[in-house]
């Protein structure tokens, strides 16, 4: 299924209600493999982090098994990431326009999103979020091996493992920073956005308000002078 | 420790003294290890072995009279053998009994993320509660002696125990107990440390070991296992021993400052975005403009 199909459905009394295709199939799969097990290591991770927490890991089988299951989840996020990272790199990737519209964020963030530069298929913010994720999993990845067989580091080596324990937990703290706006901006700020994760589609008037740059590609209709 | 508290500070119609007024119990106890008169019989490790009930098992051999190269999770007690020349050229033989030193301030427990699997007893000993224990490994990261030791089998972490066991009945460890030569002792802290700079002085001063010292580092608060070393300057020279052992730095940075930092942050972002959807609002989309539609 393309991306650039438009959809045309009985239940649609008009043209802007009409249903786009947001996300493929594969796309919405990756998203959701990649946020179950990242709230898994989340909930896991928090509790290891504070004695306050630590009645998480008993919420999902108890400290042992959080311990023993953190990392082979941790595998599977690292795998949802990579392949996210080969399916959205282009669409991700940061321009002119992405440049001028973070110089223009608070009005994005008063919501006079009319103020702001047109935004291709994802904005600025989503684009940081997305490299930001991509680039802490490599960290978290390569410190949570080290976590992972701790007593495979050599005691000659133990300023890695001093190393890593920081490494870990601050990269951590930043992708919760990232996961609460992204959850937050997905589910409750931008009306229509957390359905379009899970079947696919957001009507025209949302991709004209949001991503109009993307609304003029997928309709083909030629973008009026600035 | 079991009888704690029971001394008897007052009698009913007793003239004379009471037997347990101003009665000063110390309860830190200590081991003192007199390297200078190991003779490396490896007798304590084998008592530890024995009651701790572990058995022998396969191990590797590196051209020393040392067991294996470290401790394990089922070997706690280990001599560490090191040849070091003097600077007129005479060869000695350095042998240091290797176990959990029992700190004051234990960078394992500062790191433990779990619950009471790390306790500290109020004589001084730092038990594992293998029950609590996640198998995490943190505390491997934040000893700085190298101790503690994970078990593949049990997916938890052991280390000496100090034979808490037999200590809280009376009894002294068992390795002490094995010790032939009397350079293992076992008492309060205060003792052991009188005796200790005792030996250290005669070291010093009658057997020419100028450098002679006690081994009781304060970065970790001191330690419930100390030493008697010929050169007190040079502890690395004795497999390892650190000269200046602390918690770990990033163990703090990771367990003070970034933790009320990170705290605050998730809290404050939380809070600031409840403020910010109650002031601006959702964002819905908008209808397109008539000739912006395409047919």
């Amino acid at each position: 299924m393309s991306t650039n199909a438009v959809h045309r459905t009985g239940a649609a009394a008009n043209y802007d209600q009409e249903l786009m295709t947001r996300y493929t199939f594969a796309e919405r799969i990756n998203h959701w493999i990649g946020s179950l097990t990242y709230i898994y290591l989340l909930m896991t991770g928090l509790a290891f982090w504070s004695p306050y927490l630590y009645w998480l890991a008993a919420v999902v089988g108890g400290g042992p098994t959080a311990r023993f299951w953190h990392p082979w989840v941790g595998l599977f996020f690292a795998a949802s990431y990579f392949w996210m990272s080969i399916q959205w790199r282009r669409d991700m990737e940061i321009d002119a326009d992405d440049r001028a519209w973070k110089h223009e964020i608070k009005s994005y963030i008063n919501n006079e999103d009319d103020k702001l530069p047109p935004v291709g298929r994802f904005n600025w913010g989503q684009k940081i979020f997305f490299w930001g994720m991509v680039y802490s999993t490599i960290l978290l990845l390569l410190s949570g091996i080290g976590l992972w067989y701790t007593e495979a580091i050599p005691w000659k080596f133990h300023i890695l493992r001093m190393a890593i324990i920081l490494v870990h937990a601050s990269v951590a703290l930043i992708t919760i920073g990232l996961f609460l706006i992204h959850v937050y901006m997905s589910t409750i700020l931008e009306e229509g956005s957390f359905g379009s994760m899970v079947h696919g589609y957001v009507t025209r008037a949302w991709a004209w308000t949001f991503h109009r740059k993307w609304y003029y590609e997928v309709t083909g209709k030629p973008r009026p002078p600035q | 420790m079991s009888q704690a508290g029971t001394e008897i500070v007052r009698a009913s119609a007793h003239t004379g003294a009471v037997p347990g007024a101003g009665l000063n119990r110390e309860y830190q106890v200590c081991k003192l290890i007199d390297t200078t008169t190991c003779i490396g019989c490896k007798a304590c490790e084998v008592a530890c072995l024995e009651w701790n009930g572990y058995t022998f098992t396969q191990t590797t051999f590196d051209n020393s009279y040392q067991t294996m190269p470290e401790t394990a999770w089922n070997y706690w007690n280990l001599i560490k053998f090191n040849e070091h020349e003097l600077d007129d050229g005479r060869m000695m033989l350095l042998m240091r009994k290797d176990q959990c030193m029992h700190c004051e301030e234990p960078g394992c427990l500062e790191a433990c993320p779990a619950d009471s699997a790390i306790v500290q007893y109020a004589n001084g000993i730092i038990d594992f509660q293998e029950e609590h224990c996640i198998g995490c490994g943190y505390c491997m990261t934040g000893c700085p002696f190298n101790i503690p030791k994970f078990s593949p089998g049990a997916r938890k972490v052991f280390k000496c125990t100090l034979c808490n066991d037999r200590v809280s009945v009376g009894l002294e460890p068992a390795c002490i107990k094995a010790c032939p030569t009397g350079c293992l002792h076992f008492g309060t802290k205060s003792e052991m440390k009188e005796l200790a700079e005792t030996r250290a002085a005669q070291l010093r001063n009658v057997s020419g070991f100028a450098d002679a010292g006690v081994y009781d580092p304060s970065g970790v608060g001191g330690t419930h296992v100390i030493y008697v070393l010929h050169d007190a300057k040079n502890p690395e020279l004795y497999g390892g021993l650190p000269k200046n052992p602390h918690i770990p730095y990033s163990v703090w940075l990771w367990k003070k400052p970034l933790k009320w930092l990170g705290n605050l942050a998730i809290v404050g972002g939380l809070v600031g975005m409840a403020l910010h959807y109650m002031r601006v609002g959702p964002k819905k989309e908008e209808p397109i403009p008539p000739d912006e539609r395409r047919v």
